[in-house]
């Protein structure tokens, strides 16, 4: 589009054609209020608050849905405007009730904001105030009726932004509502409800305190809390979030996620278990304290001392009496990369076994491995908010990466993207896209075969053949695009779609996984065949410092055959649960050693000799890589006394059985390869370490380079990681980065399937959706509530 | 041939509603006759008049209450046989609108938006029905009955009641 010139308050400015006034000014820095506008949603001009003087028309002008134009003269800020912005306030007001002092909203309030800045504080108008009481419509959604202005933000959040519709408009002029979709008639407890994906966002899009959450309501007020941004530790979206937390007896606790900045990778957008389901970490039933098992059976309170000595002792009794080819390691989806880096380190030089492995939930071997050698083949979540087309083939993005069908959508919406969609089940996206392929029941190795060119394979891929056609040759057809992956696809049949996609020059990888850091996982080595980065054990490179292993350790379920067969001497498993996950017989484990660092009592934990109490992700700092490998910083929120970081206690476990903990975290000065900036004692400089720790303070990260700390490690993960060689400037400032796999090709195409998918949905989120209460009960509401039809789209995909 | 199976409606009815949808460039267009033919029909807009709509328009049974709940002409729960609307917009309420309502209300015993216990009568207070030339008016299902004074009102009420005027329903 070609620029305009036009004029605002005297000053020049320049926006290309079509840019709405109110986006133009903003660019420029003058702000125009408003409440019913909200960037990306479609245009309403219903609450007048953004009215300028254009010069040449007659009456003043919204500047939300005027387009800039070339000449244009526009006033944004006069007498006169300020005259008519006190009335419209004036009219909002005459039917706003005045419990700022209570409401949720107080101090984040855009009407508060506006009633301070234009003094609308006396009204001329003496009717009575409409009021209702505050209605439940969900376990985690509260309409207050008096309070809303109307400006129909959430409505069109809910329908245009999130493709559910639930609500709406009611009656008319003052005695308008908004209404929920199921209304109170028809509701068995004669109550008004919402069938939604309980996402939230309309609660963040209200600018008044109309809509709010049943997580936080009436709880605190915004400047009681501290606001940590750091990473949601649900799916492998990685969301941006900020944490409300505050000060508690024992720790900090976190009492609202918001997504306050929208600075994130996420943009607007939260899902529900993002914005709720935080409140695992406040669960009274988390393990607080460490535990011995001992001779009777039961557990034992004990000090951490004599937790790390004891473990630490048995382990390197076991390592030197049955060697370490005797001992499994299991790591979780929800370590920081630095944690799970450590972990795996840990086993192969310490414990001295490349038994290792974690829950999988894709087949990112495969993946990287495919991709070997290619530049710029694989897609950063940001791609899906801009890209023209994309192709997505398995997976539920709606239940299972809520951002990333919220992104999807809004690219279609916005730039008009291509969507084409083949799934064995009618997903919710297909909604949005131009094309759907309904395949075969476990088609989806068929039609990657399909793609690739081999056409006897068609009918085993869809029943519709000349559907198959016309999706293969839409597909072809596209010069930049999106090829999104779920966990369906693995192996063979997850190379050849690849290798299909390479015939496209623009086209992109993603490949989906469900945990917050699976990829990460992935990428750490958490693998029994290969080191960080895809390193195959075999070929250490650049690891050959370390002396590591070369043969492949056992995978997760040999671990635990080799339990069944008594030759497992001991298991350490951190933030996993296998014996759940797996349906592990718990009796397999009878004569092994396990020691378990875990939050709750999980089936896992239940059978350990030792339990460490752990932080989760929302209590410590470091860095996740989601789905897409984008690299995130992870900053610590709430704190819980009684627990440490996954991180602390591997160093401390090693420590304990001996191990040189300055090989194992190159902490302190004069390591090789330290990079971290550490400043200068002497001359010009000095004191910079000192200001180096007050910015470090500041950012909530942890001051000293001690044996504890993940940055540390993350120096050695940016030396040695083939694809890690991040930006720090980057992650430390809170910015996602892209980073691509920089794996070796392989010839082995037959390694064993171990993926299994978590199968969680909108509601549910592994062992920290079981304690969840938020989260439990919002379950509940879906599944009990009879008019509720979104749990249905919910459960499937599992 | 409708094209909803069981449909709630008419089958002349319905056959309307099946050429509706078929004359306005987007589906949607139709909802506000087919409200209004709806509620001529059955006397009111009942939750199931809401869900055949709905399908029949393809949209959300919200779509429709959202509407539904715009125009006061619409309603959701029952009328009289004989709905008594009584103008008090500007020209009727100079000539004595109010006079005629609270007369009506005093006469029938009911208020705004009420219905007799027999079922004849409801009154409704309503804006302008574009007789303002014979204010004071009321309207009386779809029948006009203008230039009014109290005595012409209860003439009026007790032909109704005598089942002589002229019922929509």
């Amino acid at each position: 589009m070609p620029d305009v010139k036009f004029t605002v308050d005297g000053k020049q400015l320049t926006a290309p054609a079509g840019t709405l006034l109110i986006e133009a000014c903003k660019s420029a820095g003058i702000e125009i209020p408003a409440f019913c506008y909200y960037p990306g949603l479609s245009l309403q001009a219903a609450c007048r608050m953004c009215v300028v003087r254009i010069e040449k028309m007659p009456k003043l002008q919204t500047a939300c849905t005027t387009p800039v134009a070339e000449g244009m003269v526009v006033t944004s800020e006069s007498p006169e405007i300020a005259q008519a912005r006190k009335s419209t306030l004036q009219l909002l007001l005459g039917n706003h009730p005045l419990d700022c002092p209570v409401c949720d909203a107080g101090g984040e309030c855009e009407l508060q904001d506006m009633t301070f800045k234009y003094g609308a504080g006396e009204s001329l108008y003496a009717e009575a105030k409409n009021h209702r009481e505050e209605q439940k419509w969900s376990p985690v959604v509260y309409f207050d009726r008096p309070r809303c202005i109307l400006c129909y933000r959430c409505v069109r959040m809910c329908g245009e932004g999130m493709d559910v519709f639930a609500l709406g408009i009611q009656n008319r002029g003052s005695s308008a509502v908004i209404a929920p979709n199921v209304p109170a008639q028809m509701s068995p407890d004669h109550l008004a409800h919402v069938d939604c994906e309980q996402c939230g966002m309309c609660i963040d899009a209200c600018p008044v305190g109309a809509l709010t959450s049943g997580a936080y309501r009436y709880k605190t007020r915004p400047w009681e809390m501290n606001h940590v941004t750091t990473v949601c530790t649900h799916c492998g979206d990685g969301c941006k979030t900020t944490l409300g937390v505050r000060s508690t007896s024992d720790g900090a606790e976190i009492v609202r996620g918001d997504n306050r900045d929208k600075s994130g990778i996420n943009g607007d957008f939260l899902c529900n278990k993002g914005r709720y389901a935080f409140d695992f970490a406040n669960a009274p039933e988390r393990i607080t304290a460490p535990l011995i098992r001992q001779t009777d059976g039961r557990f034992k309170e004990v000090s951490w001392e004599e937790a790390f000595t004891h473990a630490g002792r048995k382990l390197r009794e076991l390592r030197d009496a049955r060697g370490g080819q005797s001992i499994g390691v299991l790591g979780g989806n929800r370590l920081t990369n630095e944690e799970a880096y450590l972990l795996q380190k840990f086993a192969r030089t310490v414990l001295g076994t490349n038994n290792i492995d974690h829950h999988r939930t894709a087949d990112y071997v495969t993946f990287a491995q495919t991709l070997a050698e290619q530049k710029d083949r694989t897609a950063s979540w940001r791609d899906t908010q801009t890209i023209p087309a994309a192709l997505i083939v398995g997976g539920d993005p709606t239940n299972q990466a809520p951002g990333t069908a919220w992104n999807l959508r809004t690219d279609v919406r916005l730039n008009k993207a291509r969507l084409y969609i083949a799934n064995t089940a009618e997903i919710k996206l297909r909604r949005q896209a131009k094309a759907f392929l309904q395949l075969a029941p476990y088609g989806y190795g068929a039609l990657a075969a399909y793609l690739a060119g081999d056409e006897a394979v068609a009918q085993s891929a869809a029943a519709d053949a000349n559907a198959l056609t016309s999706f293969r040759d839409a597909v072809k057809a596209e010069e930049k695009l999106l090829i999104l992956i779920g966990s369906e696809l693995r192996g063979t049949d997850l190379r050849r779609l690849i290798e299909f996609g390479l015939t496209i020059p623009g086209a992109r990888f993603a490949l989906l996984s469900d945990y917050v850091n699976s990829r990460g996982a992935a990428d750490m080595g958490l693998l029994p065949d290969m080191l960080p980065g895809f390193t195959p054990v075999s070929a250490p490179g650049a690891f050959a410092e370390q002396n590591l292993p070369t043969a492949p350790g056992l995978d997760l379920l040999e671990i635990f055959e080799a339990a069944g067969r008594g030759e497992l001497s001991a298991l350490y498993v951190v933030n996993s649960n296998p014996i759940a996950r797996y349906s592990v017989d718990p009796a397999a484990l009878k004569n092994t050693f396990v020691v378990v660092q875990e939050m709750f009592f999980t089936e896992t934990a239940k059978l350990a000799d030792v339990v460490l109490p752990a932080a989760n992700l929302y209590e410590k700092g470091g860095s996740v890589t989601n789905s897409y490998g984008d690299l995130q910083l992870v900053q610590k929120a709430g704190d819980r006394a009684g627990v440490r970081s996954d991180f602390e206690m591997i160093v401390r476990v090693a420590d304990k059985m001996g191990a040189d903990i300055k090989s194992l975290v190159p902490f302190g000065k004069a390591q090789p390869g330290l990079r971290a900036d550490m400043g200068q004692s002497r001359g010009a400089q000095a004191g910079e370490a000192d200001r180096h720790a007050v910015w470090l303070t500041a950012n909530n990260l942890e001051p000293k380079l001690s044996p504890f700390d993940p940055w540390a490690i993350l120096d050695e993960i940016q030396r040695l990681v083939p694809g890690y060689n991040l930006l720090r400037l980057q992650l430390l400032s809170g910015n996602d980065q892209h980073l691509e796999p920089e794996a070796a090709a392989s010839a082995v195409t037959n390694r064993r399937d171990l993926v299994l998918p978590s199968g969680d949905t909108l509601f549910t989120s592994g062992t920290l959706g079981r304690f969840s209460a938020t989260l439990n009960e919002t379950r509940q509401y879906q599944t009990g509530e009879p008019l509720i039809q979104i749990h249905t789209a919910a459960e499937f995909g599992s | 041939m409708s094209e909803i199976a069981n449909s709630i409606f008419t089958p002349a009815t319905a056959a309307r509603f099946d050429h509706l949808v078929t004359i306005y460039p987007v589906k949607r267009s139709a909802l506000v006759p087919m409200l209004l033919y709806a509620q001529d029909e059955v006397g009111y807009v009942s939750d199931a008049v809401v869900t055949e709509i709905a399908q029949r328009l393809d949209l959300l049974e919200l779509d429709v209450r959202n509407v539904l709940s715009y125009y006061s002409m619409l309603r959701t729960k029952p009328a009289g046989r004989y709905n008594v609307q009584v103008c008090t917009n500007i020209s009727c309420m100079l000539r004595g609108g109010y006079e005629i309502l609270d007369h009506c209300k005093h006469k029938l015993g009911i208020g705004h938006k009420e219905v007799t216990a027999d079922g004849t009568f409801s009154l409704e207070e309503v804006e302008c029905i574009g007789a303002c030339c014979w204010a004071p008016a009321i309207q009386v299902n779809y029948d006009f009955h203008d230039n009014l004074t109290t005595v012409k009102v209860d003439e009026i009420l007790e032909t109704y009641r005598a089942g002589q005027g002229k019922d929509v329903k």
